[in-house]
C-alpha cells in the first residue's frame, strides 16, 4: 500500500508526538494523505497496552487500539529528552509542516522545544498540542483521563436525558472524549494551515480537551437562568424512545398533528397490513393525536400494540421496512451489524489494509467522505516500533549505521 | 483587529438546523464571509423552536439558533421561485465554497448539484453533510442526529448492562460537523494550491463510526460484539462518577495507577477499609468493584464535588465534577480564565455569550460576532454582493423572491 499522493494533505509532512490523548489526529492527517511520522519513546508508546489485542494477545504489535489509532502513519522510536535525540528531531522539524504533541504544558518549552523555539528553525512550521484543559488556566495541569473528561464537558450523559436513578455515564469502551479533541486539532490544524497559505507563518494550536466536549445546554442558563434537571423530561407523559424487538432494539417515537403524517401514519399503516393492530389503534385519530392533549392510558395503549409489532421482527427487517415505507425508525446497530449495513457496503466504505507481520489483512473502518479529487483513505498499517527508523534516520537524515546502532544502545532510539 | 486565516473566502450557506451551521460557523469565526440563504417560508428549525429568550418566540430569539450561527450574515430566498433559483445561482457564482446538509439528493433535486454548479463556477468547492451521504440505498432517508447515534452503534455501547442503552442524545451531531469543517478546510488549501475546487460528499454516519473503529476490529478479528459497561474502564478502579453532598451532584474519579492509589487513600484519610488485601491492587480492584465503588461514595458524599474535585486534583489523581449549564458558564474558573464564552450585544436578546471555538490559534484567533437577525442582510447582499439596483430589488420584493 502505498501512501494516498492525491489526498487533501499529501504535499505536508507530520510529526506525530502524541500519546493516547491525540493519536487520532494525526490517523486523520494520514489518512487525508499527509506524511505522518509517529515518534515514540524507545521501547513503544504506552498506548500499545491499550487492548482490545489480536486474537487477544497482548503484545505491543497487536493491540487494536493501536491499529485504529495509526492507520496512515509510519513509525519510529526517539527520546527527545538527551542532547542526541532532541538534535535529530529538530532536524526532522525543520523540513516539517506540522507538530502534534499532547504531553503536559511547558514540557516541550522545557527541553528548548517550545513553539518560540520551533519558530526559529522553521518559520512555516505549525505546533498543535492537545492537552486535557489547554496550555494556560487555573486547571491546565489537572489530570484528565476520558472518565474526568466527560464530567468537566457536562456533555448529554451526565446532564441530560437519561433516567435519574443512577449515576452519570460516559460511552463505554472508547475515550471519545479524545478522539473528539483529535478531530478538533485537525480543525484547528488546518485553519493554521489556512493562514500559513497566505502568510507564510505557522503558528500554536492550543486545543483543550475539556472545551470539545463542552456541550452543557447553554441556552437554558445563558437565556432563562435554568439549569436542566437529569431525567428531566420532554414529554408531559411517559413516551417510549428505545424499543426492544427480536433482536436488540430500536429507536422510534410516535408524533402527532402535521407531522403524524410523515412518520407516524406510515407505521401504523405497516402494523394494521399484518394485521397486529386492535381496533383502537386501526380507528386512531393521528392527525389530532398530541403527547400534549392524550392520556396516559392512550400512549400505554398505542405501545404495547407497536410493541408486540417490534418483538416479531428484527433490527434488518425494521430497517428495511423503515427505508421502503419511509419510517423515521432506526435500529441501535452492534459492531456485528455494522459489518452487515448495505449502506456501508455501497458506499465501499470498508477498506482492507494488509498486515504482512500478521500473514493476513484486516478490515477495517474506512473512509468519512468521498471527494471528487481527493477521497481520504487509508495508506497503510499501524507502524511496528521502531519500523521506520532506517527509512528515517540513515536514508533521509543521512546518519550512518554505526551511529544508529550507537544512538540505539544509549536508548536515545 | 487581528487577522484571521479564511479572510477572503465566501461561503453561500444552504445549510440549517444543526450539524450544517455549526460546521459554517468554524469558517465564519475564522473570518470567512459567510451567508446563509434561508428561507421564511420554513424556516431553520432552531429559528422557531424552544428555548427562546424569555420563554418568548421569535426567529431571533432562539438559544441554540444564536449560539451555532455567529458571525454570519443571512437573506431570505425563495428557492421554490425560479427567480429565486436564479438569485441563488448569482451568490454561487460570487462564492468559493457552496455548503448544505439536506438529506442526500436534495441540491440535485433543486437543480443545483456539483454539476451544474461547476457550470457557474469551475473552481466551486461545495460539501454536501448528509446522513448517509449522496449514494447508497439508504442515501435519501430523513433523520436527526439521535438516530444516527443509534444507527452509527454509539447507543448501543452507552449505559449499564443491565438494562436498555441510555440516553445520549444527539450525540454523532457533535462528531460530524468537526469532520465537515476539517474536510472542507483543506480543500480550501487544496484549491489554493492547485486551482481546483470539488465535491465534498460527507456522510454524517461514516463520521459517527469513526469513534468506535478500535471495537470494529475486535468485532472483525475476534468476533466479539462490544457491549456497555456503565462506567467500567479495564485499567482503572475506582473509575466512574461518585454521589456528592447536594441535590444529584456527582463527581468523576479515575485512578489508574498504583502511585494514584495511594495518593487517594491518603486523601481520604487512610480509612482501614483501603489497606484491605481485596483492594491492594488494580487486579484485586476490579474484582470487588462493586464495594469499592460503594466505600468510595460513601466518602465523596459527604463533600461537595468541587471539595472532591479539588482535592483529589490537588493530590494528583484525576476527579471532576459533573456540573450544570450554570456551573460551566458561571462556576468554572477555568473555562473564565480561558474566555471560551465570548459576550455579544443583540438588537433583540441584549447581551448573551455564545462559545468559541474550542482550538486557540495563537496568531491568528477566531474571532466571534453575534448571529444575525432573519433577512438582516439582504439588502446588502443584494446591492453590495450582487451590485443589483434598487428597483431591481424592488422587483424582487414585490414578487416575495426574497422577503
Amino acid at each position: 500500500m502505498t501512501r494516498n499522493a492525491e489526498g487533501l494533505l499529501s504535499p505536508y509532512r507530520v510529526l506525530d508526538l502524541t500519546d493516547e490523548k491525540g493519536l487520532f489526529c494525526g490517523k486523520i492527517m494520514g489518512d487525508m494523505g499527509a506524511d505522518v511520522i509517529k515518534i515514540e519513546k524507545p521501547g513503544g508508546d504506552d498506548a500499545r497496552r491499550i487492548g482490545p489485542f489480536y486474537h487477544d494477545e497482548v503484545d505491543p504489535s497487536k493491540s487494536l487500539y493501536w491499529f485504529a489509532m495509526n492507520t496512515s502513519k509510519r513509525g519510529v522510536t526517539l527520546d527527545i529528552e538527551p542532547p542526541e535525540g532532541r538534535s535529530i528531531f529538530k532536524k526532522l522539524a525543520a523540513k516539517a509542516d506540522f507538530i502534534i504533541e499532547s504531553f503536559p504544558p511547558g514540557y516541550m518549552a522545557e527541553l528548548g522545544l517550545g513553539y518560540p523555539d520551533l519558530e526559529k528553525i522553521n518559520p512555516g512550521l505549525i505546533l498543535v498540542s492537545i492537552t486535557p484543559f489547554g496550555q494556560t488556566g487555573p486547571f491546565k495541569d489537572f489530570k484528565g483521563p476520558d472518565m474526568v473528561m466527560w464530567a468537566m464537558g457536562a456533555g448529554p450523559t451526565m446532564r441530560g436525558y437519561d433516567s435519574h436513578d443512577r449515576p452519570p455515564f460516559r460511552i463505554s469502551h472508547h475515550p471519545q472524549t479524545y478522539f473528539h479533541a483529535g478531530t478538533e486539532a485537525v480543525v484547528g490544524a488546518m485553519a493554521a494551515l489556512n493562514y500559513r497559505g497566505v502568510s507564510g507563518e505557522g503558528q500554536h494550536v492550543d486545543v483543550s480537551i475539556q472545551e470539545c466536549v463542552n456541550w452543557a445546554p447553554l441556552g437554558d442558563w445563558d437565556f432563562n437562568r435554568r439549569s436542566r434537571k437529569r431525567g428531566q423530561a420532554v414529554n408531559p407523559l411517559q413516551v417510549t424512545h428505545i424499543w426492544p424487538c427480536q433482536d436488540g432494539f430500536v429507536m422510534w417515537r410516535y408524533t402527532g398533528g402535521p407531522n403524524a403524517l410523515r412518520h407516524s401514519v406510515p407505521l401504523a399503516r405497516w402494523i394494521v397490513a399484518e394485521g397486529m393492530a386492535d381496533d383502537w389503534f386501526k380507528n386512531l385519530d393521528w392527525a389530532n393525536f398530541s403527547h400534549y392533549t392524550a392520556t396516559q392510558a392512550d400512549v400505554d395503549h398505542m405501545e404495547k400494540v407497536t410493541l408486540d409489532f417490534f418483538m416479531t421482527k428484527t433490527k434488518a427487517e425494521l430497517m428495511e421496512g423503515a427505508i421502503r415505507n419511509r419510517i423515521m425508525l432506526y435500529p441501535l446497530s452492534t459492531t456485528a451489524d455494522l459489518l452487515e449495513s448495505p449502506q456501508l457496503e455501497a458506499r465501499k466504505f470498508w477498506r482492507d489494509v494488509e498486515h504482512p507481520e500478521l500473514g493476513t489483512s484486516i478490515r477495517y473502518p474506512g473512509t468519512w467522505a468521498v471527494n471528487s479529487e481527493t477521497t481520504p483513505r487509508i495508506s497503510r498499517r499501524a507502524p511496528l516500533v521502531g519500523e521506520h527508523n532506517r527509512e528515517i534516520f540513515v536514508e533521509e537524515l543521512g546518519l550512518s549505521e554505526e551511529e544508529l546502532r550507537t544512538l540505539k544502545q544509549a536508548g536515545v532510539v | 483587529m487581528g487577522k484571521l486565516p479564511l479572510e477572503g473566502i465566501k461561503v453561500a450557506d444552504f445549510t440549517w438546523v444543526w450539524t450544517g451551521p455549526t460546521t459554517t460557523k468554524v469558517l465564519a469565526d475564522f473570518g470567512a464571509t459567510v451567508l446563509r440563504i434561508e428561507s421564511a417560508k420554513r424556516p431553520d428549525i432552531w429559528r422557531i423552536q424552544p428555548p427562546f429568550k424569555d420563554d418568548k418566540p421569535g426567529f431571533n430569539r432562539g438559544a441554540i439558533f444564536n449560539s451555532i450561527n455567529t458571525g454570519k450574515m443571512s437573506i431570505t430566498v425563495d428557492l421554490g421561485n425560479p427567480q429565486g433559483k436564479e438569485l441563488a445561482k448569482k451568490f454561487i457564482r460570487w462564492a468559493d465554497v457552496v455548503t448544505d446538509n439536506f438529506a442526500g439528493g436534495a441540491m440535485k433535486r433543486m437543480g443545483l448539484d456539483y454539476e451544474e454548479l461547476k457550470k457557474i463556477k469551475p473552481d466551486i468547492i461545495m460539501m454536501s453533510s448528509a446522513l448517509m451521504g449522496q449514494t447508497g440505498p439508504w442515501h435519501d432517508s430523513p433523520g436527526y442526529g439521535d438516530q444516527l447515534s443509534a444507527i452509527s452503534g454509539l447507543h448501543e455501547i452507552s449505559g449499564w448492562p443491565d438494562r436498555i442503552p441510555g440516553e445520549i442524545g444527539f450525540y454523532t451531531d457533535f462528531i460530524a460537523p468537526r469532520f465537515n469543517a476539517l474536510t472542507l478546510l483543506a480543500a480550501i488549501d487544496y484549491r489554493r494550491r492547485t486551482g481546483k475546487g470539488q465535491f465534498l460528499d460527507l456522510a454524517q454516519y461514516q463520521a459517527g463510526i469513526q469513534y468506535l473503529a478500535p471495537s470494529i476490529l475486535d468485532q472483525v478479528v475476534n468476533n466479539r460484539v462490544a457491549t456497555r459497561r456503565g462506567n467500567k474502564d479495564d485499567y482503572a478502579a475506582p473509575h466512574g462518577s461518585y454521589p456528592c453532598k447536594g441535590e444529584d451532584r456527582w463527581c468523576a474519579i479515575a485512578v489508574f495507577t498504583q502511585e494514584e492509589w495511594e495518593s487517594f487513600c491518603r486523601v481520604i484519610g487512610n480509612p482501614a477499609w483501603t489497606s484491605a488485601p481485596r483492594f491492594a491492587t488494580l487486579e484485586k480492584r476490579k474484582e470487588n468493584e462493586e464495594e469499592l465503588d460503594r466505600l468510595v461514595g460513601e466518602w465523596t458524599i459527604k463533600y461537595t464535588d468541587e471539595e472532591v474535585m479539588y482535592t483529589l486534583q490537588a493530590a494528583g489523581v484525576g476527579a471532576g465534577r459533573i456540573g450544570t449549564a450554570e456551573d460551566q458558564m458561571e462556576n468554572d474558573p477555568h473555562l473564565k480564565f480561558r474566555q471560551f464564552y465570548q459576550e455579544q450585544d443583540h438588537p433583540e436578546l441584549g447581551k448573551y455569550r455564545p462559545p468559541r471555538q474550542p482550538c486557540v490559534l495563537s496568531k491568528t484567533p477566531c474571532r466571534i460576532r453575534r448571529a444575525p437577525l432573519i433577512g438582516e442582510h439582504s439588502e446588502y447582499a443584494l446591492k453590495e454582493i450582487l451590485g443589483l439596483t434598487d428597483d431591481e430589488i424592488e422587483t424582487l420584493v414585490i414578487n416575495e423572491v426574497i422577503q
